[in-house]
């Protein structure tokens, strides 16, 4: 589960990230880049609470 | 969590405040690396890399100026913070009671909750800018003073409600968000320049040099503003921090570190926050620039959602929202240093209650880089002190930690480096017209040389003093 939480967060920020790239290199225009990037964002903030933090909540 | 739970919560966290880090809660590279990267990519980041821009810097004057004095940065963390911060592990705030004594101290933390209410100010400002876009709202322009509409002082004051609330009664849950927003901020910073240069001409890699010295740092400052040149690049990448490490603030943060070359970890802050970072946002502002035909409106908030829509947006109002949520709370556990009967969230109302009036001028946002450069050298001759008085006041025969050792509340000895030093940096700007940009550094020799001597009279009292009532 965990495993399969942090590979949603990783394809969110690749989502957020890689379009640029499309973009500058004429593959795609902004707009649709724009909206990868709001998907990334949301895939992101809804898996990473999940793992990240976890060993600081636990310490506290 | 109820209020009385965090209290409770944060009651019970044992952070070492009057006691050395003990050996097994030191930490490893890692803690520092990711630390130092989170919190350099800010709100702040959204403000800087425009200004250099508007303050008409050349492409080869920042990325080299950036080179050069995020590198000191480094090396002041490295071999001035790190070492003091490993051999004693104390707090700052410790040790300035240590040495100064506890009166000089509450001085310090009321100037510096001030400095960080101006700073939450700026931060909610920022993300006022986005929080405006949906209703059309009149941003402010880089010569304003003043709160230009009704509409900009509403939505400031909606942000500055919600941050302030969420700093009485979340803290740890907004430290939590912003460690998970970081990776993803710095990501969207880097990808939003990256789509937008084909707008300003880039269309290769090899295009990106040529087209950033015509269109991105061209030289040319905008209408009101300054020129900046390598020197201003690199003082401010030197000193923006330097109430953290030449300041000795971070004294508090690399005390848990295992050695001190840890310090060196502080590098990801620079090169991720204050070089990409600073960078993009940058490139970002230059395409405003360019669509708007020089227009000097300056909004964090519509640049960011031009160039990357709503992810960018929230970009800014999180970067804004996850640095003034931290520095509210901060400043009001400095506030409550001096009130200690105040009730947290009570203290942080009236923290957020001053940062809230303070974002209702953009002038903290305009001049942000003035204000960094001002808060850093503010602080800096206490830095300077402990400096001198871990290293060189016990080799001239002087007694270390003057407030403990000779059991006063009051160090005049640091007073005088302190007050003396910031009057005489007044006095170069004044009468020299040397920048605030500037000032830091002849400023830390003056606060150190003249702790040195005021030690030397004021402990020669002191001893004489002890001699005669004997």
């Amino acid at each position: 589960m965990r495993t399969s939480l942090k590979l949603i967060s990783l394809i969110g920020l690749g989502l957020t990230l890689f379009p640029s790239f499309f973009v500058f290199f004429g593959v795609i225009e902004l707009d649709p880049n724009k909206n990868l990037m709001i998907l990334g964002t949301i895939l992101w903030f809804i898996t990473a609470p999940f793992w990240m933090n976890k060993r600081v909540q636990k310490e506290t | 969590m109820s209020q009385k739970g965090i209290v409770k919560h944060l009651d019970s966290v044992e952070e070492f405040e009057r006691v050395p880090v003990p050996q097994e809660k030191r930490k490893g590279w890692g803690s520092f690396i990711g630390m130092y990267a989170g919190e350099h990519t800010a709100g702040t980041e959204f403000v800087i890399g425009p200004l250099f821009v508007a303050h008409g810097v050349t492409s080869s004057d920042l990325v080299i100026g950036l080179l050069v004095g995020n590198l000191l940065a480094v090396l002041s963390w490295a071999f001035l913070c790190a070492p003091i911060a490993t051999k004693v592990r104390y707090t700052l705030y410790y040790m300035l009671e240590k040495i100064c004594g506890t009166k000089l101290t509450l001085i310090y933390n009321l100037v510096n909750a001030l400095m960080f209410c101006f700073l939450a100010g700026a931060m909610i400002a920022v993300s006022a800018t986005a929080v405006g876009i949906p209703f059309g709202l009149s941003m402010p322009s880089l010569n304003d003073w003043l709160p230009n509409t009704v509409g900009w002082i509403i939505a400031v004051l909606i942000v500055g409600a919600v941050t302030t609330t969420v700093a009485m009664f979340g803290y740890v849950q907004v430290s939590r968000f912003a460690n998970i927003a970081a990776p993803w901020m710095i990501l969207v910073f880097i990808a939003a320049a990256i789509a937008v240069l084909p707008d300003l001409g880039v269309r290769s890699v090899s295009d990106f040099w040529v087209n950033a010295n015509e269109k991105i740092w061209t030289g040319t400052p905008l209408e009101g503003q300054s020129k900046f040149t390598f020197w201003h690049v690199m003082f401010f990448a030197w000193f923006c921090n330097m109430a953290m490490h030449i300041g000795m603030a971070d004294l508090s943060i690399l005390r848990y570190a295992k050695k001190w070359y840890y310090g060196f970890s502080s590098a990801t802050g620079m090169y991720v926050g204050h070089y990409i970072a600073w960078l993009a946002s940058g490139i970002l502002y230059a395409l405003f620039l360019m669509e708007s035909n020089y227009s000097i409106e300056f909004a964090p908030g519509p640049v960011a959602f031009r160039a990357a829509g709503l992810a960018g947006a929230f970009c800014v109002i999180i970067a804004g929202w996850t640095t003034a949520n931290p520095t509210i709370y901060r400043a009001g556990l400095a506030l409550q240093a001096i009130r200690p009967k105040w009730k947290t969230w009570r203290v942080t109302m009236v923290v957020g209650l001053i940062t809230t009036i303070a974002a209702f001028f953009p002038a903290l946002v305009m001049k942000l880089l003035e204000f960094v450069a001002l808060y850093g050298l503010i602080l800096m001759p206490m830095g300077a002190v402990i400096m001198m008085d871990v290293y060189v006041i016990p080799k001239i025969g002087l007694k270390s930690n003057f407030a403990e050792s000779f059991n006063k509340t009051f160090n005049p000895a640091a007073s005088i480096a302190w007050i003396v030093t910031l009057i005489l940096c007044l006095f170069i700007n004044f009468y020299y017209g040397m920048e605030i940009f500037f000032l830091g550094l002849p400023g830390w020799f003056i606060a150190s040389l003249l702790y040195l001597i005021s030690s030397k009279l004021v402990q020669h009292l002191m001893i004489k003093e002890r001699t005669v009532n004997k």
